[in-house]
């Protein structure tokens, strides 16, 4: 058995998400870039903060708005010993916790600034500590630090304007969610033999026991029966385009040709999946369905689809359309 | 038909994955196919006599779109299938199924679930079901949320971390039983209490572990039923309650949800012989067992439970797994099954399960 292949693989949506955050929760955004803290009234006279855009009791629509704080107490908490600076409010050890705001009856998740965690305690007196560059984000409040008995919390410092920007106004209407997600996937045992073989200059092709139809690259089952494809065949190199588009806009692949550039499912002889691939040394304008075409494997091969650079005409006659139609 | 209009359903047959921490050799697909054939051979129901079929898992666990399509290449689609699909614990589409056969015009149902959760930072992924404005731009991890409700429910109870490492000291020693367990040992309470804290007041012991792999089970209505399984686990009741999204708005140390899910699944009798709970964390056992009322001779989580093992997005399939194979072989005579879903217990899904 050979051995199976990882892949690193980043899932990330460069400059984030843009969310738009609604009246309520916009609401309660730009109260905290101006240095507040405000929570809504529900029917049962509850006040809720972070303010939630209905009642959760009734589904009611909120309204009432109360500000709240500036102190609150902490309801639960957990120390983090060892914070991801790229994603955290503090490079340094803090707590998160949930902080009920005086004069609210929730808490609200967020982090303590405590520096030990033998100074946390449930019930402990907190203020609130903001940046001086708020932009309408739950994190313009930086962090709540510990309050002694009759300290008073720390003046909210003056809007910090951009460099060469304008400082913010009106309501805030969104927030930008990044996600950044890191894995190391695994092939699996049939893409892996599938992989080791594009290094051989091989393409290989798996069927079940049950069945002679070829699975190209195999991902380890007849996905019509969900039996195990156990039976390895060598297909192409030569196969047929079953399908294709030509691709008229840059920078999609750093593996394509310049534009216009011919992606195409090819149906390799011996196979019963298309393959997807690039056409290359043809104008895409004389890439047609039913056309044959031949692996060119590329100068260095490894167990990497990019072994295959692309798929050129061999000028063969085009296949007649009944050998590929059940295909498409 | 039973009580109510509501037909008779039983869980007939049940597989799970050998689970390992990180199974480096085999892509989903290659995980599911054994354990789908098993369950379904052991079902006795043809395949393709078997009316519907659902999974549970989550795409960002393998962070690409649409893996859960690709699981069912593990089933085998063609003729084409009635299916669905869950992006919550495969128990959840367990109760679907449940739905579809009370509704529809079907006798058998497939369910399964899958996950590796050992491709990616899971406790970092679930920062991504929190919520988007408030809680997910501050980057709590799943443990952290875990440890928030931990703190909460032992200052209620006047408890201490020790009643945590006792949870996760038992299901190590019932682990030692369960072959497919990842964790399992002889430490005892006091020896867990001297590791490290990983987010006060949780220890190592008290976080189920990463766990890669799959399971299925075959449910199946009245007769049906009795004709292919000798000691069906007839599920009498389930119910599904959620609580709030809005963590602050719950009472952190209990679970309403869990109550009223068990409630309305006809759990008021105490006379389980076994409960296996979702409970992911050393407290979470602690705070479903009040709030489902368990006495305290009900025998929790005798496979170890998910501190044992915790394949993501089946994990909740495997308690309803676990108490029907105990009633499968006479073990037990009634049994509850309970998963999880969300934050900190935020969804609760419940069921009595009982033999003839």
């Amino acid at each position: 058995m050979s051995e199976a292949l990882v892949e690193h693989h980043v899932l990330e949506y460069p400059g984030g998400y843009t969310r738009s955050v609604g009246p309520v929760i916009g609401r309660f955004l730009t109260a905290l870039r101006d240095g507040r803290l405000e929570g809504v009234r529900i029917a049962d006279g509850r006040v809720l903060v972070p303010p939630t855009e209905y009642d959760p009791v009734t589904g009611a629509e909120v309204g009432e708005w109360v500000e709240v704080g500036p102190t609150g107490r902490v309801r639960s908490w957990t120390w983090v010993a060892r914070p991801d600076p790229d994603l955290h409010p503090l490079g340094h050890p803090f707590a998160f916790a949930l902080v009920q705001p005086e004069g609210a009856d929730t808490a609200m998740l967020h982090v303590v600034d405590a520096g030990s965690p033998d100074a946390m305690a449930i019930g402990m007196l907190v203020g609130p500590r903001y940046r001086a560059e708020r932009v309408g984000s739950v994190r313009d409040l930086e962090a709540w630090v510990p309050l002694a008995d009759g300290e008073h919390v720390a003046v909210v410092p003056p809007l910090a304007v951009p460099e060469g920007g304008e400082a913010p106004t009106g309501p805030v209407g969104g927030i930008v969610s990044r996600v950044r997600l890191e894995y190391d996937i695994n092939a699996g045992e049939a893409p892996s033999r599938f992989l080791h073989g594009l290094e051989q200059r091989r393409i290989l092709g798996e069927h079940s026991r049950t069945s002679d139809e070829v699975y190209v690259p195999p991902r380890g089952s007849d996905a019509k029966t969900g039996l195990p494809t156990e039976i390895e065949v060598e297909v192409g190199p030569r196969g047929t385009v079953t399908t294709f588009c030509v691709v008229n806009i840059p920078g999609l692949s750093e593996l394509a040709p310049e534009v216009p550039y011919v992606c195409a499912q090819v149906l390799l002889d011996g196979a019963h999946t298309p393959l997807f691939a690039l056409l290359g040394e043809c104008d895409a304008g004389d890439v047609r369905m039913g056309m044959r075409v031949e692996a060119v494997w590329a100068d260095e091969v490894g167990p990497d689809q990019r072994s295959i650079r692309w798929f050129r005409p061999t000028g063969e006659p085009d296949a007649d359309p009944s050998t590929f139609e059940a295909y498409l | 038909m039973g009580a109510n209009g509501i037909r008779d359903v039983a869980i007939v047959s049940f597989a799970q994955s050998r689970y390992v921490a990180r199974d480096d050799r085999h892509n989903e697909v290659e995980m599911i196919i054994p354990v789908v054939r098993e369950a379904v051979e052991r079902s006795g129901i043809p395949k393709e006599k078997i009316g519907f079929t659902i999974s549970g898992s989550c795409d960002y666990l393998s962070g690409g779109p649409f893996t859960f399509v690709a699981g069912l290449d593990a089933v085998g689609a063609w003729p084409p299938i009635r299916e669905s699909h869950v992006e919550m614990d495969a128990a959840f589409a367990l109760y679907e199924a449940w739905v579809a056969i009370q509704v529809g015009d079907l006798d058998s149902a497939l369910v399964y679930g899958f996950g590796k959760s050992s491709m990616g930072d899971l406790h970092r992924i679930l920062t991504l079901q929190a919520d988007p404005y408030y809680v997910a731009p501050l980057w709590p991890s799943a443990v952290h949320l875990a440890a928030l409700q931990a703190q909460a429910y032992l200052a209620e109870a006047g408890a201490d971390a020790r009643a945590l490492a006792e949870v996760a000291a038992r299901s190590q020693r019932s682990a030692r039983s369960n072959p497919n367990a990842v964790r399992s040992g002889d430490a005892t309470a006091e020896e867990l209490l001297t590791e490290p804290e990983i987010a006060t007041p949780l220890r190592a012991a008290d976080i189920a572990p990463i766990t890669d792999g799959a399971a299925a089970v075959v449910i199946a209505a009245g007769d049906v039923a009795r004709d292919v399984c000798e000691r069906p686990a007839w599920i009498r009741g389930i119910d599904h309650r959620i609580d709030s999204q809005a963590l602050g708005v719950r009472q952190l140390h209990t679970s309403r949800s869990a109550r009223q899910a068990a409630a309305n699944a006809g759990a008021g009798r105490d006379d389980f012989d076994v409960a296996e709970l979702h409970a992911q964390f050393s407290h979470e056992e602690l705070i479903l067992r009040d709030a489902l009322g368990l006495a305290p001779d009900v025998d929790v989580n005798p496979s170890g439970g998910p501190l044992a093992a915790n394949p993501f997005m089946s994990a909740g399939l495997v308690r309803f797994g676990e108490v029907a194979s105990r009633i499968h072989d006479g073990r037990a005579d009634r049994g509850l099954a309970h998963a999880a879903s969300g934050p900190a217990l935020q969804q609760n899904l419940v069921a009595v399960v009982e033999g003839d």
